[in-house]
């Protein structure tokens, strides 16, 4: 069937430039380039391109430009072009629309409508490179009240306290299994985590034998698939999280399609090679709080009550009160994820449409579980578009303990954003199974940018922190009163619980 | 992790100066873990409790706990303190519906309950034998390993769910969902045998493992009844005596009578299920038996637009 979908790039080679060394051809996975030895020339199969600029990154003679197809379809606020695109894959296919990483739609981004405070003459702000600054977060549930013993100048706790996970920044990775994104790039976050003293998430996938020496920071996901999951899993954890939900696929389950289940796959996924693994959409023995209680203790009684549990949900309307079911079911974290948190897959209408933003399912869960009194029992993650420090820091005040970064990390890594991880061809070597992709992320490379991007915006916060006088994020933590918003509704206001600029 | 990490504020270049921590054998607890000052079990007083005369028995290398006044954090902890010295065998008294026991056990030891344990019996459990004298709950196995539960009577919900290894008898019925996503895995092959009959969903999303239902009801070979058997199923076998109609099996399962091979297959689990609550292999086995598979290892294929 002949299709009617127009590129969505243009691919243009200088030929002044091109030097004929084909390393465009053999760096595209979509193979968008070919070389014709005859014509002596290269050229741009430009439909194929999905805009990953890998090409672009690595032409040693900045020979190419990859640039939108100017070629608009008529003017239509409705019909825009991408909606026509949709409607001819789906009338070409018969299939549902699959997207890779988060939303990318104009929902509002509160994160650009917030800032933040600064002392000035009063409070004087504080250099952090000079003074102490404490960013260190523990997560896990405190206790209502501290009883300190002792006597004669010896103090001591008398208070046993729950299980907490330390953590040097508050800054973990997300949860990205093992299956969507590539060993290497499993290696990087793991090593990166251990490095810079944090936690990386292993997903739903089960955690690869050789990840097991970072078991002091990884926390091991429990899917409804259950994939991977046994007792040495179990152990190997600093924390476990149940995932109820995920910001880009809010009630839906999901599929690691058969193609991908490669050998190595299989045995970490404990499943057969090559066959789909279905993680339904519900836990089936999860269909109400009193359930969640029953799986929470569960895991806590498999571990010998030593580890955290957390529970992860996706951001959706009713989050607040979802979340106060959660604490009081035990979970020691509850980690939230908004609708621009990112996927390997996941159906484009659902990824586009369903859930809400982080920020305001933040608010809210914060001023419930203070209103009921049981904030201190569990702590607070955020995921699902955090793009810098200021977004961290932004969150820290709006209630948050620590935020998941899962988009970021893998920009780091060199990933564009393209959308296209559920094809597997990821140029990146990020999200694909191909070992002669994944090669090509280096993981000493990587783990070091990923070092490099912690320590830059955890210096950051830092720096921010000292500019408001701050010197420990514990003091920001739900401190909206160093908020203020710009340009926002009376309503978001509210719902934010944070003043307008000017007030 | 012995070396102490140093506060950024003083160094900058605090990452370079923690290494990464050193290989581990799989399976090992984390070195990092034991430096954590708050990270500590939260140790839970039984000692009052344990120390009652009659709690906590030990005679001829078993142990015997009567669990009537116990939470179940209480029993848990005792019966893995037994475990954890060594104790082969295990007998639990007056049990009232306490939950998650023999969770997480990695050791062949035989756990034997008199009474009605709780919800999640087994659960994520790696080797135990337990025996219930009555019936069981919901979530019996959950997302077990290894080990096997012999139940003398009928089970609740999810039995077997998510199950990779290991064997669980049923003498009587089961309710819904039984053996929901159980997955097999080279050497691990779980097994379910129900004696009676089982509620709608049997094997919904089953990925792996043996299901033996024998239908053996009170009033002689009943109907089997349930609907939407094997719904969403792309892995193992269900062996069902006695007939289905088309109508009760989800859309992804296929059905025949089962062949020579299939029953001779199935024989040993049969006669494992004869041994522990009576009756006769032969008998059973001679009946009329139907096998269900799944007609697809990847039921979503061609679902998405690539």
């Amino acid at each position: 069937m002949k299709s009617y979908i127009i590129p969505e790039f243009l691919v243009e080679r200088d030929d002044h430039h091109c030097i004929r060394c084909e390393v465009c051809v053999r760096q595209c996975a979509f193979d968008v380039h070919r070389y014709d030895e005859e014509e002596d020339e290269v050229f741009a199969h430009e439909d194929k391109c999905v805009g990953c600029l890998r090409c672009v990154t690595l032409c040693p003679t900045n020979a190419l430009v990859v640039r939108d197809n100017p070629t608009r379809v008529p003017a239509n606020a409705n019909w825009t072009r991408e909606v026509l695109h949709n409607i001819y894959k789906q009338a070409e296919t018969g299939g549902v629309l699959l997207t890779g990483m988060g939303c990318d739609k104009e929902y509002r981004n509160y994160w650009d409508r917030i800032t933040l405070d600064a002392s000035q003459v009063t409070n004087p702000s504080i250099d952090p490179l000079r003074e102490p600054m404490e960013l260190r977060t523990y997560l896990g549930s405190k206790p209502d009240a501290v009883e300190i013993g002792g006597g004669r100048g010896r103090h001591e706790l008398e208070t046993r306290l729950a299980p907490q996970l330390r953590l040097e920044t508050p800054i973990m990775f997300s949860a990205l299994s093992y299956g969507a994104i590539s060993y290497n790039t499993c290696e990087c976050l793991a090593r990166a985590a251990a490095e810079v003293g944090t936690c990386y998430n292993t997903g739903e996938g089960g955690l690869h034998r050789d990840l097991y020496r970072y078991g002091g920071h990884t926390i091991c996901q429990v899917a409804s698939g259950r994939f991977g999951v046994h007792a040495d899993y179990l152990e190997a954890a600093a924390a476990l999280e149940i995932k109820i939900g995920q910001g880009a696929k809010p009630g839906i389950g999901g599929h690691l399609p058969g193609e991908k289940v490669s050998e190595e796959i299989s045995r970490t996924r404990m499943i057969p090679k090559g066959t789909d693994a279905l993680s339904p959409a519900p836990h089936h023995d999860i269909y109400s709080i009193e359930d969640l209680a029953q799986l929470i203790y569960a895991l806590k009684e498999a571990t010998g009550w030593q580890k955290p549990v957390s529970v992860k949900i996706a951001a959706v309307h009713n989050s607040a009160a979802i979340a106060s079911g959660m604490v009081r079911a035990g979970a020691d974290i509850i980690a939230l994820d908004g609708i621009r948190g990112g996927t390997g897959a996941a159906p484009t209408m659902i990824r586009d449409n369903v859930g809400i933003p982080i920020e305001l399912a933040l608010a809210a869960v914060d001023a419930r579980l203070r209103e009921e009194g049981i904030r201190n029992r569990a702590s607070v993650v955020v995921a699902g578009g955090i793009r810098s420090s200021a977004d961290v820091v932004k969150a820290v005040a709006l209630g948050a303990d620590a935020v998941y970064i899962g988009t970021a990390a893998l920009v780091a890594l060199g990933c564009h954003v393209c959308q296209k991880c559920y094809t597997g061809k990821c140029n990146w070597g990020i999200a694909t199974q191909d070992p002669y992709l994944t090669k090509r992320l280096n993981p000493e490379v990587g783990t070091r940018r990923l070092v490099n991007l912690l320590t830059a915006w955890s210096h950051e916060i830092m720096e921010i922190l000292g500019g408001m006088g701050i010197n420990a994020i514990e003091s920001l933590r739900g401190n909206r009163l160093r908020l203020r918003g710009v340009g926002l509704t009376r309503e978001e206001l509210d719902m934010l619980g944070i003043k307008h600029a000017g007030a | 992790m012995e070396q102490k990490k140093k506060e950024w504020s003083q160094k900058p270049g605090w990452v370079k100066e923690n290494p990464p921590p050193a290989e581990k054998k799989s399976g090992e607890k984390s070195g990092a873990n034991e430096e954590e000052e708050v990270g500590k079990e939260m140790k839970i007083e039984i000692d009052h409790h344990a120390a009652l005369p009659g709690v906590f028995v030990r005679k001829n290398g078993k142990v015997q706990i009567d669990a009537g006044q116990l939470h179940y954090r209480e029993l848990n902890n005792m019966v893995k303190g037994a475990v954890a010295e060594g104790t082969e065998e295990i007998e639990l008294d007056n049990i009232y519906g306490q939950r998650y026991i023999g969770s997480g056990i990695r050791k062949p030891v035989k756990i034997v309950v008199h009474g009605v344990p709780g919800n999640d019996l087994g659960a994520f459990m790696d080797g135990p034998k337990i025996i219930v004298e009555r019936n069981a709950q919901d979530g019996v196995g959950n997302t077990m390993n290894n080990g096997t539960i012999v139940v003398h009577g009928r089970a609740g919900d999810i039995v077997g769910m998510g199950m990779r290894g290991g064997k669980i008898f049923i003498k009587e019925s089961v309710g819904y969902r039984a053996a929901i996503h159980m997955k097999e895995y080279r050497k691990h092959m779980p097994v379910l045998v129900v004696g009676g009959e089982t509620q709608d969903f049997l094997g919904e999303y089953m990925a792996g493992g043996i299901v033996i239902a024998l239908g053996l009801t009170a009033n002689g070979d009943s109907r089997f009844t349930a609907r939407h058997i094997g719904t969403g199923m792309h892995g193992g076998l269900i062996f069902i005596r006695g007939e289905v109609e088309e109508h009760q099996l989800g859309k992804e399962a296929a059905c025949e009578p089962a062949s020579r091979d299939d029953i001779a297959a199935i024989r040993p689990y049969v006669e494992e299920y004869v041994d522990y609550f009576g009756g006769n292999a032969d008998d059973i086995l001679s009946s009329r038996f139907i096998r269900l598979w799944p007609r697809s290892s990847r039921p979503f294929e061609g679902l998405y637009a690539y």
